[in-house]
């Protein structure tokens, strides 16, 4: 603001009074749904995960193996040349533990959330994923090794979350 | 110079930044606009184009936020557009601002950053679930403060940078911001108050976050020959910049902005900038969150990687330091409104470098600035390069 400016238009209210109407508000509440087609390639990657593969394309310009898969590589902006499967399990890359849910309540048990560098794909190919069968957060740690863990076959609908989330790999 | 006509900021306006406004986005925009306007001497119809940048519709609730809003913003029939590239719009609006008269094709230009975040609930955080890739992502319950969690924590563990020092860049702002009259958070708090406040997504903690705003912001760009009737002291914009990379974000390695580096290189160049540390003397950096400011301040190449959170805590980014940085309080104090916010930091590189920002004015005479954005899927970066 400029000390030549004297006066700051604006005027707060609480929230609370807008939405229980305590001052002069309106209120609407959308009632939409959607349903995505996955597209071509990610239907590869939804067949994958209801067999419990992770699925990911290849292009033969940069040499890169993608995960997600596409149908063209992005760098290269040309189709990709094929389809593989890489491993399930992975080099956790960053984490985080969250105490928050979607719509930011507060929860107890915090979702311990993970980018998990994949085995088979190309450096850096990570994904967004849970981590599970971890008692205290605390023990999670940069460069930790994790496997997927799977629904049983009968539970799995195609989607990400056939992957329970990923657990660290024990050391025999 | 790049551009037919190089192009002035010839006056710069805002409401209060707070929860809850009682006034519409449209009225708020109008409140900022006016008094740009004002400031520099114009009336609305000599406002040639309008360009407004706000975020995403589903805060406001009305799918075509540009067009709601126009008639606040004075475009009722001008060349007008909306620009929206997530938290980066502030900056890129001033950015498309810019080439609207560089092109030659207008002397002046009304730039409106508006974002009213408050009237969604039961909290705003909800409606950026619908940022992510609906078939890779959202099923896991994804939600903003992850990402950004995700991204803090791997910058962190690449520098080995201690929360202490993250923590400096929140009691900073929130310090500069009590001497900023429209500033929603201005306070005096210490490390360890960040360092205790409630965990909400670790790394990331109650204080490490900007918060939820409403607001509008505003400013008033001339051509040349327009700007020197006008007014005395201009403020030049010399650089321009934006970048964005791919939405496949853990596919890339999150300690570093490669994308905001790629912005500035451009801004630099056109600026003639080699040698950005010696050669900026303010900088507003977007500051969402305390990390996000020393992210920034290196892929902007304000310094090395990873010596950002050195030169924070050697007082290098006060604002009696050699490069301060968000002198106005930046997001963390004064305050979240998206688009309006970005605009904001373009407003008080505006005052910082016509010596008019009163309590919070750099003394060392600041001749050049910086103001940066940064948003989407942490893929985005705007920056804008001014000079008196």
């Amino acid at each position: 603001m400029s000390e030549k400016i004297k006066h700051f238009p604006g005027e707060q209210l609480r929230g609370r009074d807008i939405r229980e109407g305590r001052v002069p508000a309106i209120k609407f509440r959308p009632n939409i749904k959607y349903a995505w087609s996955t597209g071509v390639a990610m239907n590869r990657f939804i067949e994958g995960l209801k067999q419990g593969k992770i699925a990911g394309s290849s292009c033969n310009k940069c040499g890169r193996i993608m995960v997600p898969p596409r149908s063209f590589c992005e760098e290269c902006f040309k189709a990709t040349d094929g389809y593989t499967y890489v491993k399930d399990t992975g080099t956790i890359n960053t984490y985080s533990v969250s105490y928050v849910a979607g719509d930011a309540s507060r929860i107890k048990e915090p979702i311990l959330v993970a980018v998990i560098d994949l085995d088979g794909a190309s450096k850096g190919m990570g994904i967004l994923h849970l981590l599970g069968e971890i008692d205290d957060w605390k023990q999670i740690s940069f460069g930790m090794r994790v496997k997927a863990v799977w629904k049983p076959p009968e539970e799995r609908t195609g989607t990400i979350t056939d992957i329970k989330y990923f657990a660290p790999i024990r050391e025999e | 110079m790049f551009g037919k006509k190089r192009v002035a900021v010839i006056g710069a306006g805002m409401t209060l930044f707070r929860r809850n406004l009682k006034e519409t986005g449209k009225e708020l925009a109008w409140e900022a606009s006016k008094m740009a306007l004002d400031q520099a001497g114009l009336e609305v119809k000599d406002i040639e184009s309008v360009v407004m940048g706000t975020a995403p519709d589903a805060f406001d609730g009305v799918h075509m936020k540009g067009e709601y809003l126009a008639d606040g913003a004075g475009a009722f029939r001008k060349p007008y557009s909306r620009v929206y590239v997530g938290g980066g719009t502030g900056v890129f609006t001033i950015d498309a601002g810019w080439w609207h008269i560089a092109s030659g094709q207008f002397d002046t230009c009304l730039v409106v950053g508006e974002e009213k975040m408050s009237s969604c609930y039961p909290h705003p955080a909800y409606a950026f679930t619908t940022i992510f890739d609906p078939i890779y992502s959202r099923p896991l319950g994804v939600t903003l403060i992850w990402i950004f969690a995700l991204e803090m924590h791997r910058y962190m563990h690449v520098h080995g940078i201690k929360k202490e020092d993250i923590a400096l860049v929140s009691v900073k702002n929130k310090r500069n911001a009590l001497d900023h009259p429209c500033a929603q958070l201005g306070a005096n708090i210490t490390v360890e108050d960040v360092l205790n406040s409630e965990i909400m997504c670790w790394p990331v903690q109650r204080l490490d976050i900007s918060p939820t705003s409403d607001g509008a912001a505003a400013l008033i760009l001339a051509s040349e020959d327009v700007a020197k009737k006008l007014t005395d002291n201009p403020v030049w914009i010399d650089g321009v910049g934006w970048c964005i990379d791919s939405t496949f974000w853990t596919n890339r390695d999150l300690y570093y902005p490669k994308y905001v580096q790629c912005a500035a290189q451009m801004a630099y160049k056109m600026a003639g900038i080699k040698n950005p540390p010696k050669e900026i003397d303010v900088a507003e950096v977007y500051d969402p969150f305390d990390y996000k400011e020393l992210h920034h301040m290196e892929g902007l190449m304000l310094c090395r990687k990873g010596q950002a959170p050195i030169l924070t805590r050697d007082g290098v980014t006060q604002r009696d330091g050699d490069l301060p940085i968000n002198p106005s309080g930046g997001l963390l104090g004064v305050g979240n409104p998206i688009a309006a916010a970005g605009v904001m930091k373009c407003c008080e590189i505006f005052w910082q470098l016509r010596g008019e920002a009163g309590k919070r004015q750099i003394k060392s005479d600041p001749r050049t600035g910086l103001a940066q954005a940064w948003g989407d899927l942490m893929q985005y970066g705007s920056v804008v390069v001014m000079r008196s």
